[in-house]
């Protein structure tokens, strides 16, 4: 397992890995999702094995690259996609404009 | 050997009795003074000799931090069939019913996550047609 420290804030790296691209096809289906939906979501459509304890700690890593914002509401936790630090990818490689 | 009680640990009895009954559809079945508390069940009225749930006093000190923590992650403390999932979250909705997941379909089943206001998170699942 990754070191929490050498991820940190690292898009690419964050981006690298299938289970975490799964994880926010998911929130871009449906933004707001608790760590039990998104575990649900993960074996039964797509397949994984992760133990919750993993996606948790996927979470962790898209969250501190920015990809992922987490937020209380009540009693519940929520975690919502933030696309926008892909942002910078095509800022520093710029697409075709055709 | 077979299976007739589960249950839910509630923080008040009442308000589970009502809630139970009154907004998701089951009926009282047994009511029995224990103590301070009450041996208290309801069941489905589709099986009203299937299996009983018993709205059990969460007075336990180990009881509410397990609670706490399993809400705060979204994971429901046990599950019910329903018909059609859209169906039961559209009624509950309209009875002012919390989900902390809205209709989503999970491949072999399709499910819904309510609060039920006594400390709980519950699943409600439908059972889905096998693709052809």
């Amino acid at each position: 397992m990754e070191s929490w420290a050498t991820l940190s804030g690292d898009i690419y790296r964050a981006l690298a890995d299938p289970t975490r691209r799964a994880i926010l096809d998911e929130l871009q289906e449906r933004n707001g999702q608790t760590l039990f939906e998104l575990c649900a979501r993960l074996i039964n459509k797509h397949g994984f094995s992760s133990s919750r304890q993993a996606v948790s700690q996927h979470l962790d890593v898209l969250e501190a690259a920015g990809l992922v914002r987490t937020r209380r509401e009540g009693r519940y936790k929520f975690h919502d996609l933030d696309t926008s630090p892909l942002r910078t990818i095509t800022d520093r490689w710029q697409l075709p404009t055709d | 050997m077979r299976i007739n009680l589960a249950s839910v640990w509630v923080d008040d009895q009442e308000k589970a009795l009502r809630f139970y009954t009154d907004v998701l559809g089951f009926a009282k079945k047994t009511d029995v003074p224990t103590g301070e508390h009450r041996w208290l069940t309801v069941v489905s009225p589709e099986a009203p000799d299937g299996v009983e749930l018993l709205l059990e006093p969460d007075a336990h000190p180990a009881a509410r931090p397990l609670k706490e923590a399993l809400v705060a992650d979204g994971i429901p403390f046990t599950s019910f069939a329903v018909d059609d999932v859209h169906a039961e979250f559209d009624r509950l909705k309209g009875l002012g019913v919390t989900f902390t997941q809205e209709p989503a379909d999970m491949g072999p089943v399709t499910t819904a996550v309510l609060d039920d206001t006594c400390g709980n998170l519950i699943m409600i699942a439908e059972t889905n047609e096998p693709a052809a």
